[in-house]
């Protein structure tokens, strides 16, 4: 993080704080229609006033967003270790080229002659994201990865319907991302957790005990949260199906498999992606994200629509006449700007550079392992995937992960994701797109705040030290919540 | 293109560091019966210029609506996006960061969270907002869980006079959760609301008014919100935001959760998405809302800062009793929707609505003029669309203008067989009198 020029750490200003009474910045030509009658909106629905909106100047108005943007961490200033997450580079032709006015000005009821470079490149997306998961058809419609999940549960909820079965139960495992049982709730099923074994993998006898006639499906990620491939992925499918269960896999991890084998091959029947972990999407301080769903040949009937597909006579548009689909879960497309960026991409790395986003991205994750063995306790045995976890055991000291991950803020690092999947750990991601430099830069750090915990606990328990602002009261926060600007 | 930047000799001075001998024995937890063993059918990838050529080819199959005369409307509008809001939006401390877990880190996107927040409750007249979800119709099917969780009640009652796609949303969620979704008929473009009272009772959770409408009609929000109300039902309105400059809130006449698709403000078409789901509510209802919240706080020296709060609310904690899934919000599209507001201002967003309005106005009465043309609800007060009956056939109508570059409308056929003869115009304040009077030549000619 950057600091403006000439400014000093203080408070700075809310909008509302900033400019006076009457101004504004944007002017719109005059008028030039007659103004519509009085009578043309009644009385008691009209505005007696325009919004308390902020009313400050231009200069104003873009020194205020540059210096917000001057108070935070990105991954294009900042290395961004953080598990499951996989915040690596995003590319700038992306961004150029979902900016190109064909794509962007486009409106979602215009006929289908007139968009027909987006449906195209909609369609083959929707073919090579089927491919890279190696099943049998991608619907590109839900808005993020966990509405995703809750598409992908929807669709097997449709297909157990269909077969006259009303299932209750989810599964998913100890270690599983907490969206999977929310998107579990939403669906109106009940989410079940499966034990995992000391070794990271799901104890495949705990599984059984749970599985049967009730069970909806089980959602699993691979390589798991421990960072680990569970290596029983093929039998963990053959339990459930043999219950007629359903295998959902949650794409977080793609990355660290991408072209070395494809969730269709061992025997996933539903996947979602997360354009913005494994194709690159910028994650935008929270979103857009976009979470296509692919699905095996049996689950193609309940895809929601409407649905891409090229025609016979080779020009492109949408198919909504399937009977049995889920319906929509969002209006019109889809993130459709999100899906140009994955397709750009996609496009610009092509099969063999996907394979090696997988061999780079698990070399840097094993070659970090290897760096902090020694300081570091890993409770997990190499190889990892793309990821790893990592506990801080330091004797005689209360120093937590959150006071390691607040240190390492200090040195221009994102902290990893903490405590979790375990109590107590890091979850460290370094992604493929990193060079040696940064990883050895974040080797030093975490080297250089173990010394500091063993020879002076309270600098790393104290920090951030460089920071606009020092460790927040979140506390407070949630129990008096004040979440909007009411004056002073 | 790759984005990796190890070489060849570092990749090996790291292999010797991990202990192996090779890349490929760092994938041999992978069991090679499920391991690829050919390459993905996938093309290989190119170079940066031929990338641009291919997708330049296909931008150039596209006709953008910016090149032609747009008076498509149906929950996606073309209104003016000051430059300032491309400009800052895309910095890349804004378009790369990460969801501020770590607040010390994001302060930044924070206290610009916390100015949306605030800026969305002007807007909509209510307590409290959230930092925004997926976009309207997600938003609006949110919402109605949400007051299922608040009012324990089951039953949600919608009119038909909704956004289609907003009703098809609902019906997919409602499905899976075993709720019962009621459809309240519209007479004459707006909620019957004589129906609507008949359907009203003590296991209705909540009733969703769109204002304005599917058909742009303005409802008397003033009148149905008491009455749903008096049925211990929540009132869910889903409102267009840039109408605040116009209309009286829904916060003022009484609603309980206001969502929007917050695309108007400042948010490019970009044929449908993504998007901007607005959700604002009563203070007593801030712990049911879903999504992201972010809360002013002090740090450990007594400064003002800001951090994501109430996290124990969904997926965070509850898991398994969450009544929302949502994880992310749309913070890049809030970021837009924030610079949008603070840089129209307060006079701006009441001229932007003034002129949409009155253009609409001007619009709907010239066509209206023209033999074969009318207004399809004539009664019914709108704001910037309305819905147009011709006795012509409207396919040829919206061809024939298209010809001459004007998209005049969006016809409502695929909306059911009673619409067959009607199409949807709307009116921002970016067209001017003169193109209002190209399309009514052009219709006049069709």
């Amino acid at each position: 993080m950057s600091r403006v020029p000439g400014t000093r750490q203080v408070d700075h200003p809310l909008l509302f704080e900033l400019g006076g009474s009457g101004l504004n910045s944007a002017w719109l030509p005059a008028s030039d229609v007659p103004a519509a009658k009085p009578s043309d909106l009644p009385t008691e629905l009209r505005a007696e006033a325009p919004p308390a909106l902020p009313e400050v100047g231009e200069l104003a108005v873009v020194r205020h967003y540059k210096r917000l943007a001057h108070r935070n961490f990105s991954v294009d200033a900042n290395f961004y270790p953080l598990g499951s997450c996989t915040m690596k580079y995003n590319p700038r032709i992306n961004e150029r080229v979902a900016a190109m006015s064909g794509f962007a000005h486009l409106h979602p009821c215009q006929e289908d002659a007139d968009v027909q470079g987006t449906l195209e490149l909609l369609y083959r997306l929707r073919c090579d994201l089927a491919e890279i998961a190696g099943l049998a058809e991608v619907t590109l419609q839900p808005a993020a990865g966990a509405h995703g999940e809750m598409t992908g549960l929807m669709i097997i909820n449709a297909y157990h319907r269909s077969r006259g079965e009303h299932r209750q139960k989810v599964l998913a495992p100890d270690t599983a991302h907490g969206t999977n049982p929310a998107s579990c709730a939403v669906c109106g099923r009940d989410a079940c957790t499966v034990r995992s074994k000391p070794n990271g993998r799901v104890d495949l006898d705990d599984l059984r005990a749970q599985v049967d006639e009730n069970t909806v499906a089980m959602m699993i990620t691979n390589p798991n949260t421990c960072g680990v491939f569970d290596e029983q992925i093929a039998d963990i499918a053959k339990i459930l199906h043999a219950k007629g269960a359903q295998l959902y896999f949650d794409g977080a991890n793609m990355n660290a498999v991408l072209g070395m084998t494809r969730p269709g091959d061992f025997g996933v029947d539903v996947m979602h992606f997360n354009t913005h972990k494994t194709f690159s999407t910028p994650h935008g301080g929270g979103g857009p994200g976009a979470g296509p769903v692919a699905v095996a040949e049996h689950l193609r009937p309940f895809l929601p629509v409407p649905q891409v597909v090229k025609k016979s006579d080779g020009t492109f548009g949408w198919d909504a006449d399937r009977p049995a689909s889920i319906g929509k879960v969002r209006s019109f497309y889809g993130q459709i700007g999100v899906l140009v960026r994955a397709y750009t991409y996609i496009r610009s790395l092509g099969h063999d550079g996907l394979k090696d986003v997988a061999e780079r991205a698990v070399l840097a994750a094993n070659y970090l392992a290897a760096r902090l063995k020694n300081r570091y306790k890993l409770p997990f045995p190499p190889p990892y995937a793309h990821e790893f976890i990592l506990v801080p055991e330091f004797p005689g000291s209360d120093v937590t992960e959150h006071d390691i991950a607040k240190r390492l803020i200090d040195h221009g690092i994102h902290p990893p994701t903490m405590s979790w999947p375990i109590h107590h750990c890091l979850m460290i991601e370094p992604t493929e797109t990193e060079s040696l430099s940064t990883l050895d830069q974040f080797v030093t750090a975490m080297l250089d705040i173990a010394d500091e915990i063993e020879r002076d606990s309270e600098t790393v328990r104290s920090a951030p030290h460089t920071m606009p602002v020092r460790r927040l009261d979140e506390v407070t926060a949630s129990r008096k919540p004040n979440v909007r600007w009411k004056g002073e | 293109m790759r984005y990796t930047q190890i070489t060849e000799k570092q990749e090996r001075a790291m292999l010797e560091d991990i202990g192996a001998r090779s890349i490929e024995e760092l994938f041999s937890t992978i069991p090679s019966a499920l391991r690829l063993k050919t390459s993905l059918k996938i093309p290989a990838g190119v170079s940066e210029l031929e990338l641009l050529r291919d997708v330049e080819s296909l931008a150039s199959r596209n006709h953008p609506c910016s090149e032609a005369v747009c008076f498509l409307g149906a929950g996606a509008y073309d209104h003016f996006i000051p430059t300032v809001v491309d400009a800052l939006a895309a910095q890349t401390e804004f378009v790369t960061a990460y969801t501020p877990y770590q607040a010390e880190a994001s302060q930044g996107i924070l206290q610009l969270f916390y100015e949306f927040q605030t800026m969305v409750c002007q807007i909509t007249g209510m307590d409290v907002a959230n930092a925004s979800l997926y976009e309207g119709a997600t938003a609006a099917a949110e919402a109605m869980m949400m007051a299922s969780s608040i009012t324990r009640r089951n039953r949600l009652i919608v009119p038909d006079n909704v956004h289609p796609d907003i009703l098809s949303v609902l019906r997919t969620y409602e499905r899976e959760r075993e709720q019962e979704m009621v459809i309240a008929p519209s007479k004459d473009g707006l909620v019957d609301e004589s129906a609507l009272g008949d359907l009203l009772d003590d296991s209705t959770a909540a009733v969703l008014v769109q204002s304005p409408n599917f058909f742009g009609c303005v409802e008397q929000l003033d009148r149905m919100i008491p009455k749903i109300q008096a049925c211990g039902a929540l009132a869910v309105v889903s409102m267009d935001p840039i109408s605040s400059g116009v209309l009286k809130s829904p916060g003022a006449l009484g609603a309980d959760i206001v969502v929007a698709e917050g695309q108007a403000l400042g948010v490019p078409l970009q044929y449908g998405g993504p998007w901007l789901g607005l959700m604002a509510t009563r203070e007593a209802h801030l712990r049911k809302m879903p999504g992201r919240i972010v809360g002013m706080t002090r740090d450990s020296e007594g400064r003002r800062g800001f951090c994501l709060a109430l996290q124990t609310r969904e997926q965070h904690i509850k898991r398994e009793r969450a009544t929302s899934n949502v994880c992310t919000n749309q913070g890049l599209l809030a970021v837009r929707a924030s610079i949008y507001l603070a840089a129209m201002g307060r006079q701006g967003i009441a001229e932007v609505a003034r002129q949409s309005f009155d253009k609409a106005h001007y619009a709907a009465a010239e066509i209206a003029k023209l033999d074969g043309f009318s207004l399809r609800f004539p009664q019914a007060p709108f704001f910037k669309e309305f819905a147009v009956r011709t006795t012509k056939n409207v396919k040829n109508v919206i061809e024939k203008c298209r010809e001459r570059g004007i998209l005049a409308g969006v016809p409502l056929a695929r909306f059911g067989e009673r619409y067959s003869d009607t199409f949807l115009v709307a009116v921002t304040e970016k067209r001017t009198r003169q193109e209002i009077d190209q399309l009514v030549a052009a219709l006049k000619a069709a």
